[in-house]
């Protein structure tokens, strides 16, 4: 039986700043981040003991290969919900807690915009008369930059790599044709008719089927092995190919689909026949810049599938899974009962009519919105109008966001969403790591996604190893942590 | 500036073909209603859209991430 798909997300936003001065984007975003934790108690750093982003999953480590840096010396925060808020790349990224469902994964990602939110406010309090930070939750400037929104799913150890990619590579592919948030034109590519509008933010910028690279020569299945748990037991799978989105419904999906099709694989599920792409670069642009999901893209078998076609396949696989083994590696049953259903009907508005899902697929409600404005006002496709609201469906600030003014179809409650804000998944060991921050800040000088240190008084510092994903839930701690009176009685009782 | 515009955007017209004639109907009754359901948001979206678009867009660079 497959594991349970413990996820996250980490999302890096875009940053703007309006000053008539000087001002970095690496130092917005540092005062951006440090405005909001300054309402903290007390800043807790992470701790960088187990970050090893160079190690490969394929089992070597590539002499060419540029692992991502780790920037110590920038703002890095971890928060009480189990989130970790830093500056990576000159962009503020907000990593989600780990999340034992798709459905609490996208509440804690919407908590994160919410945390922008409040950064952004808090930062205008620091700033200047008529200066501002603003950040969009978006992936490319529309000038050949690029950054990311990565996701991560607990695989067991045992399964080969090689059928990850195998297996993956496709649904990667092809799932912007419900996932992509939407782009105005095309960077860093060429093709003979020029792309107006096409299904993802990301698809442009990816070179490589497989690697460890993260900036450069990006590929669409990233090899980076560090399960930040037991690596006896544990992969992680790091997905970095995918957009950033805003309709719940897409982003719900998004996740889901991917964590469902990991555990066919992961329980070696009787898969059907092989789609293994002939050339997944080619294919991932094809696909995204056709609106029309009529382009066909062809599999090393030599037979040529449009990506909806290939979708219907892998639904088709999920589906027969579930009936066979339950849907309980999604973590609950009723979330996996609930992506299999809002699956197969967006498979079907794909077939039937695209912009009948205007009110559940960014790239469908953008490109809605693309086209009754340039129809009102008589826009020729590069009319800088469009391009800034293509940029402005993905700012964060309330009053700015067109996004928000959509009123599309959400999910989770937003009462759920505030709570995310500040309390922790109860179901994963980011229960432990936020309730800590919350009673004992004071006694922690730093966390991370598998530890907790704490400083009791007497050296040396206490490290509570965290390495199995889904313990500290509350079920676990929660008698635990209500029975302790101080932080040193609860280290002494963990026996760290 | 908008007659230039009017002009690029007399392009598509040509490609109309004879199966996009028949399905015609049906695509203006749908066209209308989404188009009615917009027109509110449109005027919104004048009043949110940022004040000079092209300046905003220029100034919209990114250092590249991950």
């Amino acid at each position: 039986m497959a594991i349970t798909k413990v996820c996250g997300m980490e999302t890096e936003y875009g940053i703007q700043v309006v000053t008539d001065g000087e001002m970095s984007p690496t130092t917005a975003a540092s005062l951006l981040i440090n405005a909001y934790v300054a309402r903290l108690e007390r800043r807790i750093g992470w701790d960088f003991e187990d970050e090893s982003p160079g190690r490969d999953a394929r089992g070597f480590s590539r002499e060419s290969a540029m692992p991502p840096e780790i920037e110590t010396h920038l703002v890095n925060a971890v928060l009480t919900n189990g989130a970790r808020y830093y500056v990576d790349h000159a962009h503020p990224e907000y990593s989600t807690p780990e999340c034992s469902d798709p459905l609490q994964l996208i509440c804690h990602d919407r908590a994160g915009e919410v945390v922008l939110a409040r950064s952004m406010e808090a930062a205008r309090h620091l700033l200047g008369p008529g200066e501002e930070i603003v950040v969009y939750k978006n992936n490319s400037d529309g000038k050949g930059n690029s950054y990311g929104c990565h996701e991560n799913y607990l695989v067991e150890r045992k399964v080969p790599f090689n059928r990850i990619v195998q297996q993956m590579t496709p649904h990667l592919v092809t799932r912007q044709i419900y996932a992509g948030a939407g782009k105005l034109g095309q960077e860093n590519s060429e093709t003979s008719e020029p792309v107006r509008y096409q299904l993802s933010q990301r698809a442009d910028f990816f070179e490589e089927e497989v690697g460890l690279e993260t900036t450069l020569k990006r590929p669409i299945v990233n090899t980076r092995d560090e399960p930040h748990a037991d690596a006896q037991k544990y992969r992680r799978f790091h997905v970095i190919v995918g957009d950033a989105n805003l309709s719940e419904v897409a982003s719900f999906l998004k996740v889901g689909t991917t964590a469902l099709l990991l555990a066919v694989l992961e329980d070696d599920f009787e898969v059907g026949r092989d789609l293994t792409l002939a050339n997944p670069v080619a294919a991932i642009r094809a696909v995204s810049h056709d609106p029309e999901l009529s382009t066909r893209i062809e599999l090393a078998s030599g037979e040529r599938l449009t990506a909806l076609e290939l979708q219907w396949e892998l639904f088709t696989r999920a589906r027969k899974y579930a009936e066979a083994e339950g849907l309980a590696a999604l973590g609950d049953e009723s979330v996996g009962a609930l992506l299999l259903e809002r699956w197969e009907a967006t498979l079907n508005g794909l077939d039937t009519d695209p912009m009948s899902l205007a009110g559940q697929i960014d790239w469908v409600a953008k490109l809605r919105l693309m086209e009754g404005y340039r129809e009102r006002h008589g826009l020729d496709w590069s009319d800088s109008r469009l391009q800034a609201l293509g940029l402005q469906y993905h700012d964060i600030r309330p009053s700015r966001s067109l996004f928000q003014r959509l009123k599309m179809e959400t999910l989770v409650p937003l009462e759920e969403v505030e709570s995310a804000v500040t309390e922790p998944p109860a179901t994963t060991r980011a229960y432990f790591r936020g309730r800590c921050l919350s009673l004992f800040a004071r006694s922690i000088v730093a966390a991370n996604w598998d530890s907790v240190v704490f400083d009791v008084g007497a050296d040396p510092l206490r490290r509570v190893p965290m390495m199995e994903p889904l313990r500290g839930t509350a079920q676990h701690v929660d008698t635990l942590l209500d029975g302790c009176e101080s932080p040193a009685e609860l280290v002494e009782r963990l026996g760290s | 500036m908008p007659e230039r515009e009017q002009k690029r955007r007399s392009a598509p017209a040509r490609e109309t073909t004879e199966v996009e004639a028949e399905e015609a109907p049906a695509v203006t009754e749908r066209g209308e209603k989404l188009k009615a359901e917009i027109d509110d948001l449109l005027d919104e979206i004048d009043e949110v859209l940022e004040d000079n678009a092209e300046e905003f867009v220029r100034n919209y660079v990114q250092k590249g991430g991950q």
